[in-house]
């Protein structure tokens, strides 16, 4: 376990970006986010960011394949560029667990080499939560707040910053940092988890669970008339899978510049109407449909492909962003009654 | 770029055939004038034109056709209609080949198959009839029961006439909805004539067409004494990504593109109905 006084924070941050892209929360307009450090940039105190780290690994837009075209002739381009090694730092235990959920679907046969590509060059600095939120339920899923994954570990007190490697990964950039921080015991930590843990035990989804939920309720579930109430306000404004750490599906769309086609792949949303339109016609045209199948997949059928692992990290975002306040918890312990 | 899923190949389309006011025929092969890459009978393969969009169509012709690979299209969107109006030359792109295929070295072999299909859904059993008609001896009796909204709409018209009819070793049973001049064949929609043929129960089915023909199809079969899972189709959905990532084509726990598109009716009974 290494330390650092909170007054000398900036200077880690500069040795970290002396070498690699380095991002921290920070406020943006009082609206935490992921930002650039240069400087200056102050992390913010925020429990967590608007938005969720999927961006660093699985950015909302990208573009795939460029298209060079004379005549009846096609030239085809890889844009890429070699991506630079980078550092995120302070990302919350729910949002580091959610990247393992992303590497299930982008790192299986046949890999996502844009997404492995990031991967690769990204390392993960998580940050203890110490003030979880009442929207908070990442024990849920058998996430630790006081205990984050990722390539190296943080917790802050009052007047300190303490980090442990987990991950060679974390270790290399540690060895770096190491000069200027000082070697300590976990005391200081545990006392810290101590308090969190009592936290966490009086939050109020700490009962809530989705243990019900599997493969093999997979028909009883979709089946169940509780969908119709549940979905009847829902607006379709896709905020909820925007938010969502986990929500991966994707569009691939053609832009013409006007001297050739770019192919770029863009976040997409099942709770939109024309998710799976195709010219002979919709097999999703109600918007209760397009509701169940985000939770269907959440609760049931990621973990039926999945070793039982749900499709959510508890990290509370649908819960204080969705417009008509219904979310996955209100979802889980209406539909478990029928089960 | 070889194992990159999302970047694809050059295809140059080398002839196009019209079969119906709405189907279209393209050859397509790579810059070296060779097939793209192999495939499975029931595989598919996401085509595109740049600036205009990319779709998954299934591989019309046979693998066993060596020098090129056929897709039969029918105009009904917006790519469909840009690649209808392409002339022979232009070059497209391709990736693939996607999905299972169906199993035509395994459970279809040393079985009696009776192929269905309506409209352009002879699209995607062309592949696998060609295949079987290639290695007879893996296979027992074939009947192919086809129709189509008129003798015009028949897909691979010349080809059945003048192949698969005149082959003595497959049976081939054409229908029409309705009565036609220079048609003295049989008129009727296909469900019914399936019914009125009573083909043998013991057969595999594979049947592909209109969602509402493969429903009174199935129905029909079932009447006669087949098991759902003796029956074979192939669905299309919605797809983007063509390897079970982009999420368009969930149904249940499975994705079409990648666990499909070929399902047997038991299979599809454990998934939800949304397609």
């Amino acid at each position: 376990m290494l330390k650092i006084s909170l007054s000398k924070i900036q200077d880690l941050f500069a040795a970290i970006a002396a070498d690699e892209a380095l991002y921290i929360p920070a406020d943006n307009a009082g609206q935490p986010q992921f930002m650039r450090w240069q400087e200056g940039l102050a992390m913010t105190d925020a429990l967590n960011t608007v938005r969720s780290a999927k961006d660093f690994f699985f950015p909302q837009t990208e573009n795939l394949v460029s298209f060079k075209i004379q005549g009846k002739s096609i030239e085809i381009v890889d844009p890429r560029t070699e991506t630079e090694d980078f550092v995120v730092f302070g990302v919350r235990a729910c949002d580091v667990r959610s990247f393992s959920i992303l590497d299930r679907v982008f790192l299986v046969d046949p890999k996502d080499t844009y997404y492995e590509n990031r991967r690769k060059h990204g390392t993960l600095v998580s940050m203890a939560c110490s003030r979880p939120a009442e929207t908070c339920f990442c024990h849920t899923f058998g996430i630790d707040a006081a205990e984050p994954e990722g390539d190296a570990v943080c917790w802050k007190t009052e007047d300190s910053l303490y980090i442990r490697a987990n991950t060679e990964k974390g270790e290399k950039l540690l060895e770096k940092l190491r000069p200027m921080m000082e070697e300590c015991g976990d005391e200081a930590v545990k006392a810290q988890q101590e308090k969190t843990h009592e936290i966490l035990g009086k939050l109020p989804l700490n009962n809530f669970t989705t243990e019900k939920f599997d493969g093999d309720v997979l028909l009883k579930v979709f089946n169940s008339d509780k969908w119709k109430s549940l979905s009847e306000a829902c607006l379709g404004c896709g905020t909820c899978t925007f938010v969502c750490p986990t929500c991966q599906c994707y569009d691939i769309r053609d832009f013409d510049t006007g001297h050739g086609v770019q192919r770029f792949r863009c976040w997409d949303s099942c709770m939109y109407s024309d998710f799976t339109l195709m010219a002979s016609g919709n097999p999703r045209t109600s918007q209760l449909e397009r509701f169940r199948q985000r939770f269907m997949h959440k609760l049931v059928y990621f973990p039926a492909n999945n070793d039982g692992i749900y499709g959510c990290v508890g990290c509370g975002r649908c819960l204080s962003k969705c417009p008509i306040s219904m979310n996955i918890v209100k979802v889980a312990k209406c539909l478990e009654g029928e089960l | 770029m070889n194992n990159e899923t999302l970047i694809p190949k050059i295809g140059v389309v080398t002839d196009i055939r019209v079969d119906t006011p709405d189907i279209k025929t393209f050859r397509v092969v790579g810059l070296d004038g060779k097939k793209v890459f192999e495939h499975i009978p029931g595989q598919c393969a996401m085509l595109s034109i740049p600036g205009v969009g990319e779709a998954m169509f299934s591989i019309t012709s046979s693998p066993t056709l060596e020098e090129y690979m056929e897709f039969s299209i029918k105009k009904c969107g917006c790519l469909t209609s840009w690649l209808h109006a392409m002339d022979v030359g232009q070059q497209i792109t391709i990736r693939g080949p996607y999905g299972n295929g169906f199993p035509v070295d395994t459970d279809f072999k040393g079985k009696d198959l009776l192929f269905v299909a309506g409209g352009v859904g002879l699209a995607p059993l062309h592949s696998v009839i060609n295949y079987c008609r290639a290695k007879r001896e893996n296979y027992g009796h074939i009947r192919i029961v086809y129709g189509s909204r008129s003798k015009d709409d028949l897909l691979d018209y010349q080809e059945i006439l003048n192949e698969w009819m005149a082959d003595p070793n497959i049976e081939v049973n054409l229908t029409i909805d309705r009565e036609q001049e220079g048609w003295d064949g049989h008129v009727g929609f296909v469900p019914n004539f399936v019914k009125e043929l009573n083909p043998d129960v013991g057969m595999t089915v594979v049947l592909c067409g209109p969602p509402v023909m493969i429903k009174f199809t199935l129905a029909g079969l079932k009447e006669l004494g087949f098991k759902e899972t003796q029956v074979y189709t192939t669905m299309e959905l919605r797809m983007k990504c063509g390897v079970g990532k982009c999420g368009r084509c969930n149904i249940g726990n499975k994705y079409v593109c990648k666990d499909g598109p070929v399902f047997r009716f038991d299979q599809l009974d454990e998934l939800p109905n949304e397609y």
